[in-house]
């Protein structure tokens, strides 16, 4: 990779993501081998909103790395709840870590913060921005289950905040993918991603229902409709109902549809569906380990 | 309006600048762009809604005593993009040139994003991409294509 810092999915080019899964790949056949390949190095975690899977999963990255992980900790326990501004807090950490992962609530934390510090720097969301690094692990699910070409995929749920989505769809663009995106009026994909698709020459197909666009999927990507966006409860039941999946909606599926969904889930996906050969969000889970391993790997090495 | 009537009200000022070929409408945009609001005293002359041969219709900005920096130039760019400066000294136009539009602007809009991290309290100054129908948010992405002068961070 060239860059020092990933902050967006727009960034990546495809020869960029297809080294961080294939050294992922590596890492998965043989983790032992990079086992002692960063000892004493220190990754600062600087989580400015909740987060268990993400951050959880970029600690144990750098420990089965052989390093270690310096947590900011809680907000309410920070400096930052004295008032300090986040380029601070950034070029504080700076000083205690080799390597920094940054989520905060406010989309371009993570553009301007590292323009404030010299070591590596990864966004780990900003906002209803982006979210790169769930966008390699999900590149890296869907090559494991579907592949990355010809591939045809529907995106459903919240576009328009969910940040996930803007960077699997921006990444996307790379593989020449037929994208899908499937949701309410309200909740479409912002101007902001559009304009990247179009830019990169993807065609932007939209539905507001599922049906007629599932028998062709090989990969349906599913997003929580989140209930906090909706001012009137009983619209958000409205809506939620009618992007909710189970066993009887992938009737219509092909067979081999792989079904993902960054988590958590709330009540989009039924749980009768975790035991058929369609589920793929647990796996996509856990792959964030051996990606992000693969990521901070050659981020550290200076693997330009 | 004939080349003489233009000399005329181009040669009014001494010294300074006369932004032409304004789009009708935005002479007003061009001075919140300058900063100008009366308060420091330039002497400002504006010319609305005039008849023009490759306009419709156009502004004309005069500023006695301003000779404006390029980074001025270039933001005037994103709402004027037909405009042409002249620098004028001692009554006569010294310079004068249309305007380019630049790649980014920086510190001079703000972001309508309440969520992006410009509008923070961050030491950071704003920074658009310009684009060919608009302007982006080098931060959160934000896209502004309409009314881009109700933008101009007045800070």
């Amino acid at each position: 990779m060239r860059h020092d810092h990933l902050l967006t999915a727009n960034q990546l080019t495809r020869e960029d993501i297809e080294l961080v899964l294939d050294r992922a790949a590596e890492v998965d056949a043989n983790p032992a081998a990079f086992g002692k390949r960063h000892a004493g190095t220190l990754l600062g975690l600087c989580f400015f909103e909740p987060s268990t899977r993400t951050k959880m999963s970029f600690e144990a990255a750098m420990k089965r790395l052989g390093g270690d992980v310096v947590d900011m900790g809680s907000v309410d326990s920070s400096s930052v709840k004295k008032g300090e501004s986040l380029a601070d807090t950034v070029r504080v950490v700076e000083g205690y870590a080799d390597a920094l992962v940054l989520r905060h609530p406010l989309m371009g934390a993570a553009k301007m913060a590292s323009e404030f510090v010299d070591v590596p720097l990864v966004n780990a969301g900003d906002g209803a921005g982006h979210h790169p690094t769930q966008t390699l692990l999900d590149l890296y699910t869907i090559r494991e289950n579907a592949g990355l070409d010809d591939l045809t995929i529907g995106i459903m749920g919240d576009l328009k905040y969910g940040r996930t989505v803007h960077s699997l769809a921006t990444a996307l663009t790379n593989f020449g993918a037929s994208q899908h995106f499937v949701s309410p009026e309200s909740l479409k994909l912002p101007r902001s991603v559009r304009y990247d698709l179009h830019e990169a020459g993807a065609t932007v197909r939209e539905h507001t229902d599922l049906e007629a666009v599932l028998p062709q999927l090989d990969v349906l990507y599913v997003t929580r409709i989140q209930r906090e966006r909706f001012p009137d409860e009983n619209e958000y039941h409205r809506i939620a109902g009618e992007y909710q999946i189970d066993a009887e909606t992938l009737d219509a599926a092909k067979d081999d549809l792989t079904v993902m969904h960054p988590l958590p889930r709330v009540d989009e996906i039924a749980p009768e569906i975790d035991d058929t050969d369609h589920a793929r969000y647990f796996e996509q889970a856990h792959n964030g380990v051996p990606v992000r391993m693969a990521l901070l790997d050659m981020l550290l090495e200076g693997d330009s | 309006m004939s080349d003489t009537d233009k000399q005329l009200r181009v040669s009014k000022i001494e010294n300074g600048t006369v932004i032409d070929h304004v789009h009708g409408g935005q002479a007003l945009n061009v001075l919140a762009i300058l900063g100008i609001d009366g308060s420091g005293g330039e002497q400002v002359a504006i010319g609305m809604n005039v008849p023009s041969d490759t306009l419709a219709t156009k502004d004309i900005v005069k500023v006695e005593g301003r000779e404006l920096s390029q980074d001025e130039v270039d933001v005037l760019s994103l709402i004027a993009p037909d405009a042409t400066i002249n620098i004028v000294r001692d009554y006569e136009v010294v310079e004068k040139h249309r305007v380019d539009r630049p790649g980014t602007v920086t510190g001079v809009l703000s972001c309508p994003n309440r969520n992006c991290i410009t509008n923070a309290d961050e030491p950071v100054e704003t920074r658009f991409d310009v684009l060919r129908d608009g302007v982006r948010c080098e931060f959160c992405g934000q896209i502004i294509r309409e009314d881009i002068a109700s933008h101009i961070d007045d800070d």
